[in-house]
């Protein structure tokens, strides 16, 4: 066991310098027609990404992506920020993120999670849990959870990368 | 031992020795400084511990070490091409209801793997989570919040010979349980999964609007066989079962369709009363959407088609695939957690409709801001069969009549929710629910056996202050003549972006016949949320009930005490 623990630690050691800021993991996902899609090739021509975590059960999740939806055309004009919403929903409600979504008229790049592999290779306990990633690619800040007047510290993350 | 000598090598070439090597490379000369770091860390840790007091009039009990503990630590590293990880778990003892078979103790590594993976090739060792399809032959996954862990453990291989076509083979035993270590189960599952993109592997159709997918899956579980005495028989258990699936994915614009149909041979198992009938489920989802309006039908017939590593285990045990419930999964307290839907395991008939539309802004119905509505209908039906007498009966039970409605109601559940921004500061929503509940046949409650009919309505309320302060309440209410009766609760909940929540929730039992029953649930909350870590301090009462994530339940026990959460994401 002493052994096993030395490999762990002696990895995490290892990991120290190189990650103080990570890049996406690469997790194969599917877009809403079923095409196949590389977190890791996630790209915005060096301008930001924002990597949300939602479910269509999750009423806070809809609330954070309603209200980023009413602020995105001038986000994306200021910033050139582009929001990748991907959903958690697995089989049973997975169905109902089309409709839902263009019911919202939400106007987000849809992936789909639906055996979560991508949100547990982020470390993401449940959504909503929101990530920004610089024009490098690499994950500047994350936010656990939504509270209304969030989109502030998220328009201010934003303006960092501008700046 | 967690790791054998040959996991323990691989994992400290993939976590250490590898990353080190290609580090150094990393500062020779022309290497651009603005390319991401290729070694990440990424990860997790949860801590909830949780104080018992006793408390009679709601059923809580103290177990003897009076507190609990469900702890877990994931750290998954990549470097480049290869990536390795582990979770170190731990239960001192786990908290109440957390598994009713007491599959989760003590304090080691339960998940670990090493995986290197490129354009054309993806291949784990250890342990993996995966899905075949829609998943009615294959879904191993993990799901802290309801105590489900089904990961396999051996090898995975997925391949990508060319764009559009991708195969995948699993071969492995399946995690059973957790007791300072990972236990599996005994069965060994092996796996196959072919998909095709047609306008990826044709030319041709690389432009065309409309994109096809075709997918098969066979998965075959290799458990010892034996005898089995049924009656005057004396039968033999199948070693191996197999069972397989076919699937299609189409989307036109707005139109999209996805259907899988499976089979599965000769599995006697403690599920279905050691019957050798096939199992046969067909599960078909067709939406339609465009801005501002989208609706969803679902379809599903499942006939006997849990499968499990073990044909004696039930409930949450290793289960191979995955049979969703067809209801909507609920996020109001009342609706959430006191009757739940979950399909069960000898499987049903049913339907759902789903339609949201958006009012637009500065239409009548729309006002300044737009309005949302949506509506849902789901009902599920025992199947449509017939028993079978005789000796032809003890070996396969029944016969199916049609794929359509049997008599028996299990479900129905009719919600219509109406959704509203009044001003820069005040939105609300009013939602709608009508239930039929069998609560013989998804067992939520022991005070009732039957058909329960309960209606409910929620008003909520969003109020902001300005750009940091929010108030946020719920006026839910629930009539039904039969079980516990009728229930109200309030919650209320304020919140400081971007750190901190107060929360209050109040859920009484008014309508209790009995009058000692008519009790206030009341459990309040303080959170404290900073980037990617939260803290939650809670205290109070909890009622007995059922926590549900797609459409799978567990029982939670009737609680007093306080509650603290810790979750980290790094």
């Amino acid at each position: 066991m002493k052994t096993h623990l030395l490999v762990v630690l002696l990895a995490l050691l290892s990991a120290d310098v190189a990650c103080s800021q990570g890049a996406l993991p690469n997790i194969t996902l599917r877009d809403l027609d079923g095409n196949i899609v590389q977190t890791g090739s996630l790209d915005n021509e060096g301008k930001p990404i924002l990597i949300c975590f939602w479910a269509t059960w999750c009423s806070p999740c809809k609330k954070e992506l309603n209200t980023y939806a009413e602020l995105y055309a001038d986000w994306q004009k200021e910033t050139g920020v582009k929001i990748y919403a991907v959903t958690v929903d697995d089989q049973r409600t997975v169905g109902s993120v089309a409709p839902y979504v263009n019911g919202q008229s939400w106007e987000y790049e849809i992936l789909l999670d639906t055996n979560k592999q991508f949100q547990q290779a982020l470390g993401v306990t449940a959504p909503p849990h929101t990530f920004l990633i610089d024009g490098q690619g690499k994950i500047v800040w994350q936010h656990s959870g939504y509270m209304a007047g969030d989109e502030e510290e998220v328009y201010k993350e934003l303006l960092k990368l501008k700046s | 031992m967690c790791f054998s000598p040959l996991f323990s090598w691989i994992l400290a070439v993939c976590l250490f020795i590898v990353p080190a090597i290609l580090r150094s490379q990393e500062t020779s000369p022309g290497h651009s400084g603005t390319e991401p770091p290729r070694g990440q860390l990424h990860g997790n840790f949860q801590v909830i511990w949780q104080q018992y007091n006793e408390d009679s009039l709601i059923g809580a009990i103290v177990p003897p070490p009076k507190t609990a503990m469900n702890a877990y630590g994931n750290f998954n590293y990549t470097y480049g091409n290869f990536s390795a990880g582990m979770r170190f778990e731990s239960y001192m003892d786990a908290i109440l209801g957390y598994s009713a078979q007491n599959r989760f103790q003590g304090t080691g590594i339960g998940f670990r793997y090493a995986q290197y993976k490129n354009e054309q090739l993806d291949i784990t060792v250890g342990n993996f989570y995966e899905q075949f399809g829609m998943g009615l032959t294959l879904r191993s996954y993990w799901e802290p919040f309801l105590g489900i862990d089904n990961a396999l453990d051996g090898i995975r291989v997925i391949a990508t010979p060319r764009k559009g076509i991708t195969a995948k083979a699993i071969y492995g035993h399946q995690r059973l349980a957790f007791e300072n270590r990972l236990i599996n189960a005994d069965g060994i599952i092996r796996g196959l999964d072919g998909e095709i993109q047609l306008n990826d592997l044709i030319p041709a159709l690389s432009e065309s609007k409309t994109r096809v997918s075709l997918g098969g899956s066979y998965v075959s579980r290799f458990q010892e066989g034996g005898l089995l005495e049924k009656d005057t028989l004396l039968l033999e258990l199948p070693a191996n079962v197999g069972t397989y699936a076919g699937r299609l994915q189409v989307s036109h614009g707005p139109f999209r369709f996805m259907g899988e149909y499976s089979e599965k041979i000769n599995d006697p198992s403690a599920d279905n009363g050691y019957i050798y009938r096939t199992g046969r489920g067909i599960f078909l989802t067709a939406n339609y959407s465009k801005k501002g309006f989208g609706i969803t039908a679902m379809a599903k017939s499942i006939d006997n088609l849990s499968f499990r590593a073990d044909r004696d285990l039930k409930l949450f045990d290793v289960p191979i695939n995955y049979i969703p419930a067809i209801t909507r999964q609920h996020t109001y307290n009342l609706a959430a957690t006191l009757y739940p839907y979950a399909t069960p395991f000898t499987g049903e008939a049913s339907i759902m409709g789903e339609l949201f539309y958006n009012f637009k802004k500065e239409t009548p119905l729309g006002g300044a801001y737009g309005t949302q509505i949506s509506l849902n209908v789901a009902a599920a039906n025992s199947l449509d069969t017939t028993r079978i007498s005789g000796v032809d009966g003890l070996v396969n039970g029944y016969e199916m009549n049609s794929l359509g409605f049997g008599p028996v109601k299990y479900v129905r559940d009719v919600n219509v929710e109406i959704r509203k921004k009044f001003s820069k500061k005040l939105s609300g929503a009013f939602t709608y629910y009508y239930l039929e509940f069998n609560t013989t046949v998804t067992p939520v409650t022991n005070d009732f056996k039957g058909l329960l009919f309960a209606d409910i309505q929620v008003l909520e309320i969003n109020y902001k202050f300005n750009s940091k302060n929010n108030i946020h309440l719920e006026f839910q209410a629930l009539q039904t003549e039969q079980d516990k009766g009728d229930w109200a609760t309030i919650v209320a909940e304020y919140t400081f972006s971007p750190h901190w929540t107060f929360a209050i929730i109040d859920q009484y039992n008014y309508g209790n016949i009995n009058p000692d029953k008519r009790i206030h649930y009341l459990f309040g909350t303080v959170g404290y949320i900073n980037g990617g870590n939260r803290l939650a301090i809670g205290y109070g009462k909890r009622r007995e009930g059922v926590f549900c994530i797609g459409g799978v339940c567990r029982a939670v026990p009737a609680t007093n005490g306080f509650e603290i959460t810790l979750t980290s994401s790094f």
